[in-house]
């Protein structure tokens, strides 16, 4: 009885795969962006224990200012958050300062009409146009993204079976991996490829093997006060931190507060499993 | 609520209290006094998980309602203020988006305990439709739930899934325009989801309270899958099943922790951090993984079939997926519970509990990729997702009502006591 | 029933129990918390905390009204009159004797000049909601010639000192500092 049924249904699954066997069409498979997966690179913020290393946000934030936030807004992050805890550890003073140098429109007042005033720290990043279609027009068609998320918001595929381990040993480090990726991925096309007038040759831009954002660093474009090497490189990284820190703002919390519910948790379910043995002793089951 | 009541008030309060309103009594017989199976693996404390987990997920909820707005000018801004601004609100937010997560891990975990040990067969029929009920509903509350955020996932998920009804004849595209309230996803829908979003929650608690009352009704199935015939075979529920299902309660807090505070993007779509935009589509939307095995089935049928063409087929195909759930305990015609004792019935079914992890991979692949470089195998993914299929409702509509007929089952034993004590013989002997 | 044949031990048990109960009231406090501290103000809303206001244009006899926290302060440039008014007052005749201004000692007097801004009897920063149910009164008005609660009828003088109504307390001064001879910063 067992056998013939066996038989029966390696029948059934053997016809059911030579009916879609001949459906199926040998198409050639599209390119996968990007071309290139990003490096692994070390950060202080990954792994359990990770938290934000304050000077090195404080240089991304500068790469941030005098290079990426004249295309990039950022509407999310306010000035008071960098002297927030887990952050960039500006003093209040400092952030009231930096504030005030940009200005902002206010109003009405009590005359109706509209004025500017300097940003106070409640007030968010400045942005560089006015609207999205300014944006646009200044930059030959194409929308710099915000960059409030970026770091969470872009994330290239690991596939089968990478996104298992990662998930047994945590890789949330995607965002910032894939932007250093990018900042310095810059090349010259090869051979044979052509890239479309006005765009620049990236292996590892996420959605196509070019885009309309020019490379935007090089070594000595910004200049830091603490000796850092002043390396495209270097900025690079700096500066994915700073989105980083900018996307997830309380990672550092996050990971205080896992490490604590953590234990507490492991500690509980031990004794739970002593009290279940207890209750359970002497009943068979 | 089922057989005798043992609850004897103790205080004149107490007496008092049960003269007018015997609530202590049904707490008492529900949860302490209620007979449970000795035999129970840790497969049965499930039950006691997505408890906690809906409690979890509406305390959660009705705090973030406290935050956001439901307006599609401001929803994703007033998202990220939670995240950033409200205290505690990142964790919050996301005990909330993994605890939609969890809540299907742990049904998913608790269904296919169903489907293994018989649950479903005779007399827990109405229980285990009353599950595909809740299941049901729990998929509504998720996916209505995803859109609040208005990331690109949320308003292309929306898109998509208010376009299944377009898929009907005549009266879908009228539907659709009914249900998302305007020619495309826009405001009216995501206000009318986020009222439907804080509704459902409490349906499924409603459901659930039926749900439990059948399940003590009826009583608990085992992993025997025989009745229970005497005393001798069952523990009261309070302490043996209470001190066991909190210790994995915890245990499963841990999994969830895990996420959480160390992964909490891990489930998530980098794309629904993009702020959602009618003009431009995302280069490859997904569903949230609980959703892939049904989305892998609805792109699996490409073809028409007769009249019905490929759309309303793949449609379809993908609620016809969940509905044949509900007949279940009409399909499986063995007279065996537990698979324990069904030889050919354990290979299908290891083999379906595959199946509906692949087809969770295929859903969450594009279509035209090559899953195996290997001659012979290198198909596109829609072709598995055809084999996946067939074998999916192979197992409700063909494997099982056959098996009933041509498989002999192994002898089962006497009662549930007996069978412990064959078991613990040999090794008391030592 | 498994009752257990073996005495198990019922001291270890007991404690056992005791132990897990402990440790599950105390996590379920913990988590109770955030869920709590969550209906406390958020951060964007802690950092309006303070607004600086310009006032220079109001002439004697004017008055503005600005938003700080979400509550209407206003701030009067009071004339001679008022100002006599409000020093005339005997201490012995108020109902709340004492200042409520957040920038004086809590025990201070509600004498007029406890009442008006440091140096500059004639400016009065105060919140303008009556303390009796959070009503708005209105400027200028009920026989005092100050402030008159239309709500339930409380009438304050000329330095917001209640005077008259249900209303328990004078009105409350924000805690303020004058930046510049025209420019205060409230809160």
């Amino acid at each position: 009885m067992t056998a013939k049924m066996i038989r029966w249904a390696a029948a059934a699954v053997a016809a059911g795969i030579a009916l879609t066997a001949t459906v199926a069409s040998a198409e050639e498979k599209a390119v996968e962006f990007p071309l290139l997966k990003p490096a692994r690179q070390e950060w202080s913020f990954a792994g359990f224990f990770g938290h934000y290393d304050q000077a090195q946000l404080q240089r991304g934030y500068q790469v941030y200012k005098d290079v990426c936030s004249s295309c990039h807004s950022m509407k999310l992050v306010k000035f008071r958050n960098l002297a927030d805890e887990g952050g960039p550890g500006f003093t209040e003073d400092a952030v009231k300062v930096l504030a005030a140098t940009y200005a902002i429109e206010d109003g009405p007042n009590d005359a109706g009409e509209m004025f500017e005033r300097p940003r106070l720290p409640s007030d968010a990043f400045p942005s560089p146009f006015p609207n999205d279609n300014a944006a646009r027009a200044a930059n030959g068609g194409a929308l710099p993204p915000d960059l409030s998320l970026i770091a969470k918001a872009r994330a290239v595929h690991r596939g089968f079976p990478w996104f298992v381990f990662d998930m047994f040993w945590p890789y949330q480090e995607q965002g910032p991996d894939y932007i250093t990726a990018l900042l310095t991925g810059y090349q010259d096309p090869p051979e044979g490829v052509e890239v479309p007038e006005g765009t620049y040759y990236n292996p590892h831009f996420i959605n196509g093997v070019s885009l309309r954002m020019p490379p935007p660093l090089d070594n000595d474009v910004v200049e830091y006060s603490d000796g850092t090497p002043q390396t495209k490189e270097q900025y690079a990284k700096d500066v994915s931190a700073f989105l980083m820190w900018a996307a997830e703002p309380h990672l550092d919390a996050r990971k205080e507060l896992g490490l604590k519910v953590m234990l507490y948790l492991f500690v509980f379910a031990g004794i739970l499993y002593f009290v279940k043995r207890q209750v359970w002793r002497g009943t068979a089951h | 609520m089922s057989g005798h009541s043992t609850y004897v008030p103790r205080t004149a309060l107490g007496k008092w209290f049960e003269a007018r309103l015997p609530v202590v009594r049904l707490l008492h017989d529900t949860a302490v006094s209620y007979p449970t199976p000795r035999n129970l693996n840790a497969l049965w404390t499930f039950g006691g998980i997505l408890a906690m987990m809906l409690v979890v997920q509406i305390v959660t909820g009705i705090v973030l309602a406290m935050h956001y707005a439901a307006d599609s000018r401001i929803a994703f801004q007033s998202v990220e203020s939670i995240m950033r601004d409200v205290n505690w609100g990142w964790l919050i937010r996301y005990l909330h988006a993994n605890g939609a997560s969890m809540f299907f891990i742990a049904v998913y975990i608790h269904i296919f305990r169903g489907l293994y040990y018989g649950s479903y067969k005779p007399p827990r029929e109405i229980l285990w439709i009353l599950g595909v009920i809740i299941y049901l509903l729990m998929m509504a509350a998720a996916f209505m739930g995803y859109v609040l955020p208005w990331g690109q996932m949320s308003f292309w998920g929306a898109t998509v899934i208010t376009n299944f009804f377009t898929a009907l004849p005549i009266v879908g595209q009228p539907i659709q325009t009914l249900l998302i309230g305007g020619f495309s996803v826009d405001n009216a829908t995501l206000n009318r989801f986020f009222s439907l979003h804080y509704l459902l929650p409490f349906l499924i608690a409603g459901v659930v309270v039926l749900h439990v009352w059948a399940l003590h009704v009826v009583g608990q199935n085992n992993p025997l899958g025989i009745d229970v015939k005497s005393e001798k075979d069952t523990v009261p529920f309070t302490p043996y099943a209470t001190s066991k299902d909190v210790m994995w309660i915890v245990l499963f807090m841990i999994f969830y922790g895990w996420f959480v505070f160390y992964q909490p993007n891990f489930l998530g779509h980098p794309d629904n951090y993009i702020e959602a935009n009618p003009l431009s589509t995302p280069a490859h939307i997904v569903p949230e993984w609980y959703f892939l095995p049904f989305y892998a089935i609805l792109r699996a049928i490409d073809f028409n079939i007769g009249p019905i063409d490929s759309k309303l087929g793949g449609v379809l195909a993908m609620f016809g997926a969940i509905a044949v759930l509900a007949f279940l305990p009409w399909l499986d015609t063995s007279k065996v519970r537990s698979g324990r004792f069904r030889p050919i019935f354990k290979v299908a079914f290891w083999l379906f509990g595959v199946n509906a992890l692949f087809l969770g991979y295929l859903g969450s692949v594009k279509t035209d990729d090559i899953l195996f470089h290997v001659p012979g195998l290198d198909y596109q993914a829609v072709v598995w997702a055809k084999l996946s299929t067939f074998y999916y409702f192979a197992y409700f509509l063909v494997i099982l009502p056959v098996l009933g007929y041509i498989e002999k089952p192994k002898p089962l034993p006497v009662s549930i006591n007996d069978a412990i004590l064959a078991k613990s013989a040999p090794s008391s002997a030592h | 029933m498994a009752e257990s044949d073996t005495p198990a031990e019922p001291t270890r048990r007991d404690f056992l129990l005791h132990a897990a109960g402990a440790f599950g009231v105390v996590g379920v406090a913990a988590a109770a918390w955030p869920f709590i501290d969550q209906m406390n103000p958020d951060a964007s809303t802690r950092a309006l905390a303070s607004v600086e206001v310009d006032i220079s244009g109001v002439q004697p006899g004017q008055a503005i009204t600005v938003m700080w926290r979400g509550k209407p302060v206003v701030i009067r440039n009071r004339t001679e009159k008022e100002v006599e008014e409000g020093k005339a007052v005997k201490l012995e005749e108020l109902k709340d004797p004492l200042a409520r201004n957040a920038n004086a000692d809590a025990s201070a007097d509600a004498s007029d000049a406890n009442r008006a801004a440091a140096g500059k009897e004639n400016i009065l920063v105060m919140t303008k909601v009556c303390t009796h149910l959070g009503c708005i009164p209105l400027d200028e008005s009920g026989e005092f010639g100050g402030w008159f609660c239309p709500c339930h009828g409380s009438v304050y003088d000329t330095s917001g000192r209640i005077r008259s109504g249900p209303a328990p307390e004078n009105l409350p001064i924000p805690p303020y500092a004058f930046l510049t001879d025209t420019k205060i910063r409230i809160g």
